[in-house]
């Protein structure tokens, strides 16, 4: 479908002349622009599949208290480990079962999609600025410059990030903000290896030239002129890191130094139900699920953004 | 060559010197060590007297100095909670954890190279898209989730392996597995987009026109030149799954490095912590320099950038 996620770089690639890219070129009138898109989204059907899920999880996240049937924070302790509705014991009352403290499991899953979409979203917003702007200077001054942020992304890179985040986290006394604002500040190296290498390409491009002949400012050639055209790439990658942050939280939040109980954070529901996973494997089975289909459907996304960027790079 | 080797070196001790910087200075700055250790329920004289008999008290710079001079010696303190060096445990525990990242590479390497050789010579077919599916699902897959599957399913149903534990070699295959799927996807898709780019190359045409056998120009041309950003790749991922044993060796209990590092977390035994960071941070180090030199010994291009 893809190239591989481990070569970023690839990202960058200027569109080559691909089967989808000549195809378009023979219609004869163009159709309009927006319809031109679903075609192409469409086409591709792991990117209309990713985008579906992901769609889908948004709106789940958004209306959560209409959509969840129970409190997820209400213990009831005579109903505890119900299981699902699908299994002999289970009833509609509680459609995914109840956990250890009867709480209703569906409705933990639901406002669980809250907490993995804003770790996602804000980590790979943090983790964008920070990798960009590191990107961005050392590909546009080259040299000295270069040469320095790239020692800073290597030492970034040979850091243990899952080490290093749970040390943190421990010390800090994991919660949701600083849990956030950790993997910001860790997972930026990808940002800052893609923008490099796409900014590099730029450099030279006659408009940035002009810009510079024009006697442009330097924050406007690298805001107005650099930016907007590495945005592509960029967009990439954020689907990638998010969907990095989310595996991450989750492991921190397993290992009991992420997102602290009560909040219903996926890695957390993994984690209290694992001694029960014995004699109910539901109760890893769901939150698990849950998690490996978010993170399916955004990298799904990301890699079908990247072949609309790139056509050339499916190989 | 030679220069190349050199200013690689001097790139990796700077790295690994500014690791050792950077992980003490978050760990002693990102929260009070003293009241961590104390505990919750300490009075303020008992911080106070752990934060002098530990040396907290001191500069930062100077405690980091001492640390640094004692790490060049291999002596990375004592643990604040087992009656031992930080030096003794780390040499205990290290084998299982190597043992488990070698294992989880060969497995990785076994199926990857052949899976992505496949998949590029029957590119587009139903077993390139089982590949790239398989690629997909090993992305996707919380590892420690999927370490708890393979515990529920082997161990628990069929009763095939053990589920926890590091007695022989049975007790690191579901581990073995688990961590090894996680590096799998990257150096499938790598072996088949090499594939896919030599075999449309010039000098496999040639060899084809000259008439050698389909296996020959497969294995002893085209394979050869693809599989060097594999190697590469190989060493970085064994640096990687060496940082992520601390989830795959908690989930299964394997007691090596990496649940020495949690263990030392969640008991705040900081110069464990310490020294498990820089030790996984070095290997990385070592790793990736070998692949930059072996890299650089196949293809003479790299060396001059």
């Amino acid at each position: 479908m893809t190239v591989s996620t481990s070569t970023p770089t690839r990202a960058s690639r200027a569109p080559a002349a691909g089967g989808r890219a000549r195809a378009l070129s023979e219609v004869p009138l163009p159709p309009p622009a927006w319809s031109r898109v679903t075609r192409k989204v469409f086409g591709h059907r792991g990117l209309a599949i990713g985008l579906v899920c992901v769609g889908l999880a948004v709106l789940i996240a958004l209306f959560a208290p209409l959509l969840a049937p129970h409190d997820p924070y209400f213990q009831d302790i005579s109903n505890r480990m119900v299981p699902p509705v699908w299994h002999d014991k289970g009833s509609w009352e509680h459609v995914l079962g109840t956990d250890k403290l009867g709480r209703d499991y569906l409705s933990r899953l639901i406002y669980g999609t809250r907490i993995s979409l804003v770790i996602g979203l804000v980590a790979a917003l943090i983790s964008g600025v920070i990798g960009t702007t590191l990107g961005v200077l050392a590909g546009y001054f080259g040299g000295r410059v270069d040469a320095f942020i790239s020692y800073i992304i290597t030492t970034r890179l040979a850091m243990p990030v899952v080490l290093v985040a749970l040390a943190l986290a421990s010390l800090t006394g994991g919660s949701l903000t600083t849990v956030i604002v950790l993997l910001g500040l860790l997972l930026w190296d990808r940002f800052a290896v893609v923008s490099r290498s796409v900014t590099q390409q730029l450099r030279d491009a006659e408009y940035v030239y002009a810009a510079r002949t024009l006697g442009c400012s330097l924050p406007y050639i690298l805001l107005r002129e650099v930016l907007p055209n590495i945005a592509g790439a960029l967009i990439v990658v954020i689907t990638l890191e998010m969907a990095h942050a989310i595996l991450l939280e989750a492991t921190l939040s397993f290992l009991g130094m992420g997102v602290q109980p009560p909040l219903p954070s996926w890695g957390l529901m993994v984690a209290e139900g694992k001694a029960y996973m014995f004699f109910q494997p539901w109760v890893i089975a769901i939150p698990g699920v849950a998690l490996f289909v978010l993170v399916l459907a955004i990298n799904l996304l990301g890699d079908g953004l990247r072949d609309l960027n790139a056509p050339g790079g499916r190989n | 060559m030679g220069t190349f080797i050199v200013r690689r070196l001097l790139v990796a001790l700077g790295v690994a010197l500014t690791i050792s910087v950077v992980s003490f200075m978050l760990l002693h700055l990102s929260g009070d060590l003293a009241t961590s250790i104390a505990g919750p329920e300490a009075t303020a004289e008992q911080v106070a007297q752990i934060r002098t008999e530990y040396g907290l008290d001191r500069p930062i710079v100077s405690q980091y100095l001492d640390w640094l001079g004692g790490a060049l010696q291999f002596d990375f303190g004592r643990s604040y909670y087992y009656q031992s060096t930080v030096v003794e445990l780390i040499v205990e525990r290290m084998p299982i954890t190597l043992t488990l990242g070698g294992l989880a590479l060969g497995l990785a390497v076994c199926i990857s190279i052949p899976l992505g050789v496949v998949a590029a010579l029957k590119r587009d077919s139903w077993v390139d898209r089982l590949a790239l599916l398989f690629a997909v699902v090993g992305q996707a897959m919380p590892s420690f989730w999927f370490g708890l599957t393979l515990i529920v399913v082997f161990a628990v149903t069929l009763k095939w392996l053990p589920a926890a534990g590091s007695g022989g070699l049975e007790h690191f295959i579901l581990p073995a597995i688990a961590l090894g799927y996680y590096a799998t996807p990257a150096m499938m898709r790598l072996t088949r987009t090499g594939m896919l780019e030599v075999l449309e190359s010039d000098y496999i045409r040639t060899a084809r026109a000259k008439g050698l056998s389909t296996t020959a120009v497969i294995f002893k041309h085209a394979l050869r030149n693809a599989i060097i950003p594999v190697v590469a790749l190989a060493a970085v991922e064994l640096g990687f799954m060496l940082g992520g044993s601390v989830v795959i060796e908690s989930v299964f209990s394997l007691g090596g490095l990496g649940q020495l590092a949690w263990d030392a977390i969640s008991r705040n035994d900081y110069p464990v912590v310490q020294a498990v960071v820089l030790i996984i941070a070095l290997f990385y180090i070592v790793l990736t320099l070998l692949a930059d030199i072996a890299n650089a010994a196949l293809d003479p291009r790299i060396r001059t950038r």
